[in-house]
Order: structure tokens, then sequence, then C-alpha cells
């Protein structure tokens, strides 16, 4: 469905993505992981068309993307949502979804009673005459991701959804995330929460400095020796191994 | 969708009553500062659509209410075209200019300052040109020939005038509240409150901001032929100078931008003060643009929504948004 490919993009002397592939097959949940500043969100950023990259070619269901504005990709079927939510912070929240519902739908109405159905879905139904600014950061998060979802998307790009969220926020928006898959939406979710990452995804891509690491099932990704060196540094993977063997 | 509380009902009401008794009982003395305030009210409802709706302040709406005046101006005396037909060449030619400057700015990705400052440079550079060639009139201006007559778009009457004007300023509100009804207009709100989220669900922004600007410069093209309609006189400073520039966003910014009525209430709210500040002390030209100032900052400072804002507080219809239980 999405397919990345040998993606690099520099910013002056330092280059954020460096060669970078991934695929995503439709119906799938796959993650991408990695340390802070391993150029996750600018990988997120050069799919959805906000960033063009150097070199590198990003196809989604088999027509190329590359270089297109993010309105364009948007209506294509790929939409992302942001990491440091960008709420439109003077409108409710039935207002705020209704922007992204209106990309399929043109009446105003139409558009405020789709919000309405998907801001059920994602469990904001009781928050819908809320001004968005008003919301706790869980509330944000769930926003971003009932935004993105009511442009009928294919293809949702979820940039951590969960930091800043409590475990019993985080078990809810794992089952809200599994019922938007079910519901015929593929997505491709960067995420800190491992626990997360572990009951969610069937697969999971590493990025290390600009770099895909590693790709396999996340129960193959924690035990892998270059992934864990990518977390915790040079010999980490050794040393844990000689603990484990002492115990 | 909200509903109309007590405090709007009176506001809107008292400004229809005052304007409609107007219509049915002229007075001359009234007259004359309404349609002023009228023509300024067509600008100020231009600018809040990109301004107030769209975020997208401008500083220079001067020169689409100046080209609209020009172009009318210039059509009918230097090439003796029928003047309703100069007002449609002088709409078409505002809307031109807006989108051009809109075009221009926003393919460069300007915000904020720098779309004022932008803004504020093309009304400059029109105004040196408009004084600066014979056949704009130069630094004298271009006077029309006073020929009352429908067929010339002028008229003896002041009341009639008062009434094309008044008709203008209700289409313009019209307009506005279509907008506000539209996908368009969610648009313009979107891009006002975030445009990096507005691109993610889809808006093309480029295309909605300058769609808004060509709007705002046919409405505002329109404030410029009533102008040139209702004075028969035009010259560069008046057209494009930067004081027809700040009326056009004070009365907004006043009144409440983003709203169907703010500009009308915000425009009619300075001119009532400034010209009450001009019969109680005479003899200080001027003093009208301190007031100006100094209501702009209490309203900034104490009502950020305007006057509608606090009209729409006013009243058991609709309560003030309060934080929500969880937040607090």
């Amino acid at each position: 469905m999405l397919s990345v490919s040998n993606v690099t993009k520099r910013f002056g002397g330092l280059v954020a993505v460096s060669d970078a592939s991934l695929k995503v097959d439709q119906g799938r949940i796959v993650a991408l992981i990695g340390p802070n500043g391993a150029g996750k969100t600018t990988l997120f950023a050069i799919i959805g068309g906000f960033v063009t990259p150097d070199s590198g070619r990003i196809q989604f269901e088999g027509r190329d993307i590359t270089g297109m504005p993010p309105h364009a990709i948007c209506r294509l079927g790929l939409t992302r949502t942001f990491q440091i939510v960008q709420p439109f912070a003077g409108l409710t929240v039935r207002e705020n979804i209704a922007i992204g519902a209106h990309l399929r739908h043109r009446g105003r109405a139409e558009a405020l009673e789709r919000a309405a159905i998907v801001g059920e879905q994602v469990g904001m139904g009781p928050l819908l005459d809320q001004p968005a600014q008003s919301l706790t950061v869980a509330g944000r998060k769930r926003l971003e991701l009932a935004r993105a979802l009511a442009t009928e998307a294919k293809l949702l790009l979820l940039d951590e959804v969960m930091a800043g969220l409590i475990p019993s926020e985080i078990t809810e928006i794992v089952a809200t995330i599994r019922k938007i898959r079910d519901s015929g939406v593929t997505i491709l979710l960067i995420e800190h929460v491992m626990q997360a990452v572990m009951s969610l995804s069937e697969e999971a891509y590493v990025l290390n400095q600009g770099r895909m690491i590693a790709h396999g099932t996340p129960a193959q990704l924690v035990a892998d020796p270059t992934v864990i060196e990518a977390y915790l540094g040079h010999g980490a993977a050794e040393r844990l191994k000689q603990e484990s063997d002492n115990a | 969708m909200k509903t109309t509380s007590f405090g709007e009902w009176v506001l809107y009401g008292g400004i229809c009553a005052y304007l409609l008794t107007l219509l049915v009982m002229p007075s001359q003395l009234w007259l004359g500062f309404t349609i002023n305030a009228l023509i300024v009210a067509i600008l100020s409802v231009a600018w809040n659509l990109l301004g107030g709706f769209g975020g997208q302040m401008s500083f220079g709406h001067a020169a689409l209410f100046g080209t609209g005046a020009y172009v009318t101006a210039m059509l009918q005396v230097r090439w003796g075209i029928n003047p309703w037909l100069a007002a449609v060449a002088a709409i078409v030619a505002a809307t031109a200019v807006a989108g051009f400057i809109a075009a221009l700015s926003f393919r460069y990705g300007l915000r904020g300052s720098y779309f004022a400052l932008v803004t504020l440079a093309f009304a400059e550079v029109l105004r040196i040109l408009a004084s600066s060639f014979e056949i704009s009139g130069g630094g004298q201006g271009i006077l029309v020939p006073y020929k009352a007559g429908l067929a010339n778009f002028q008229f003896a009457d002041r009341s009639t005038t008062y009434a094309l004007v008044l008709f203008l300023v209700v289409v313009a509100m019209l307009i506005t509240l279509a907008v506000q009804r539209s996908r368009f207009g969610a648009y313009l709100i979107a891009i006002r409150e975030n445009e990096e989220a507005a691109k993610a669900l889809g808006i093309d922004t480029f295309r909605t901001k300058v769609l808004a600007m060509m709007l705002s410069g046919a409405i505002g093209g329109a404030a410029g032929v009533a102008y040139l309609q209702t004075y028969l006189f035009i010259d560069a400073p008046i057209a494009f100078g930067s004081t027809m520039s700040i009326e056009a966003l004070l009365g907004p910014i006043i009144g409440g931008a983003g709203t169907v009525w703010g500009p009308l209430v915000g425009t009619l709210i300075i001119h009532g003060l400034g010209e009450t500040a001009k019969h109680l002390v005479s003899g200080a030209p001027g003093l009208n643009l301190v007031l100006y100032g100094v209501v702009l900052m209490v309203i900034l400072r104490y009502l950020p929504d305007g006057i509608v804002g606090l009209a729409r507080r006013i009243g058991p219809r609709r309560a003030a948004p309060t934080a929500m239980p969880e937040d607090r």
C-alpha cells in the first residue's frame, strides 16, 4: 500500500533520514520505533508531503507521491497526525473534526454530522461541544486521531498518539486504534510506548540516526542486539546477555 | 449552531432600527455621517473575510478600495465609459489586484506581520503611482463631473445614495454569512487556527487564501466604487493612504473579527465616537485618530472578541464557555 524507497533528507550538514526504506501492507498496523532524534517524525513529514526528500521515492497505492503537496496526498487517502498536537484551538471538538470530514463532504451540516459519528467512534461523544483548548492532553491526542480519521483516510500516520498518557488512557487508545484498523484503515505509527507497540503491531521498523537498522515482529526486535544497542549504547546487548546468563 | 443571545438581539436590533429610521426619516446631518461610515463598513466587511475568518491580517486594504475608486473614475472621465460598466470593471480590477497580491505573498509563505507589511507596501506603491501619472490625475486627483441621474450612477438626493450604500453593506454581510456557513468558511477558519493542521487535513491553503483575498478584493473594490460615486472625487492619499487601510481593520477588530456583524458594529461605533469627539473638542484635528487608538487598545486588552463577543455573553441564551470539569 505504502512503499518508501531509499529516502534521504539532509538539513544542512545533518542527515536526518538516510537511505531509509519501508513497506506497509494493506490492513496492517505497522510501527516505526527508534530512539529520540532518530528521524522518525522527519520521515513522517516526508511521507505526508510536508518535507521534500533530497532523494528516494514514496509510492502510495502504486502511485508516486514524492514531492506532492500535503493536501493532495491527503486527498488520495493518506493522513497524518502531529506529535505536538495541533488543534484548531478556538473551535469545538465537533467543529475540529468537521474540518477533516469536509474533505469528502461539502455540506456544512453533513460534515458536522459525520464529525459526531467519528467523535463517538473514538470515544469523544460527551466532549463534542467542548472547545478544543479546554481538552486534556489525552483529549487532544484523541482529537488528532478523530480529525485524521474523519478525512476517511485509507492509511493513517499516527505520530506518538500515546505520548504523555497514563496507562489507563493508553489501554483505551490502543483499543480505539485496533477498532479503526478493523474498520479497514491501515495504520503506520510512531511510538515510544513499547507496551503499546508490542500489543498493537504485527510488524515494526527501527530507525536509528536516520538509518533503518531492523525490521521484524516486535518480539524479534526487542531481542535484536542492534536494536538494543541503538537504545542503550554500544556493548549493551553483550552486557545484558552476560547478566541474564549469570542470573 | 449557536443561538443569538439577548445582547446580540439588542445590539443588532438597535443598529437596524437606526439605519432603517434614517431610510424613512432622512436627516441631512446624520445621512452624511452614516453614508461615510457605511462605505468604510463595506471595506471592513471585505477585510474581515480575509483577516477575521482567514487570520491573514492585511494592512493595505486601501489598495483594493483605491483600485475600485480609481478604475471607475478613470474609465468614466478619461474614456467616457458608462459609470455602471466602469463600476463592474473596477470590481473586476480590484479582484485581480487582490489575487495578484495574495498569490505573490502566499506563494512565498508570507504570514503574520510579513503579510501585513507586503500589503502595506502594495498600497503605498499604488499611492505613488496614482499621484505620479497624468492619466490618474497626478497630485490633483480625479473629479467626476456632476450629472445626476440613474444612468450616470449619481443621485441628487442623499437618501438615494444612502439606500444604495446600505444595500451594498447588506449584500456584503450576506456574502459573509454565506461564507461562514460554507466549507470555504470552515477552511478559512481552520487556516486561521492552525495552518499546518489544515494542510494535513487536505486543505489547499494557498488556494483558499488567494480565493478569500479575491473575494475581499471584489467587496473592497465595491467600497471604492461607492465612495467615488458618492463624493465624485478621488485622489491618491484618500484612495491608497494608510488611513483607509487602518479604518478597514479597526471596524472588524473593535466590532468582532470573524463575525458577520462585527465590521458594521465596529465601524459605526468608532465613527460615532470620532464624530462626537470632533463636535465636543473643535479645533483639534486628528483627535479622532487618537481616540481610535485608545479604543483599540482597550478592546484588545479587555474584549478580544470585540463588541459582538461582549454582546454574545449578555443574556441567558448562550452561557459563556466554561472550563471542562476534568480540566480543573
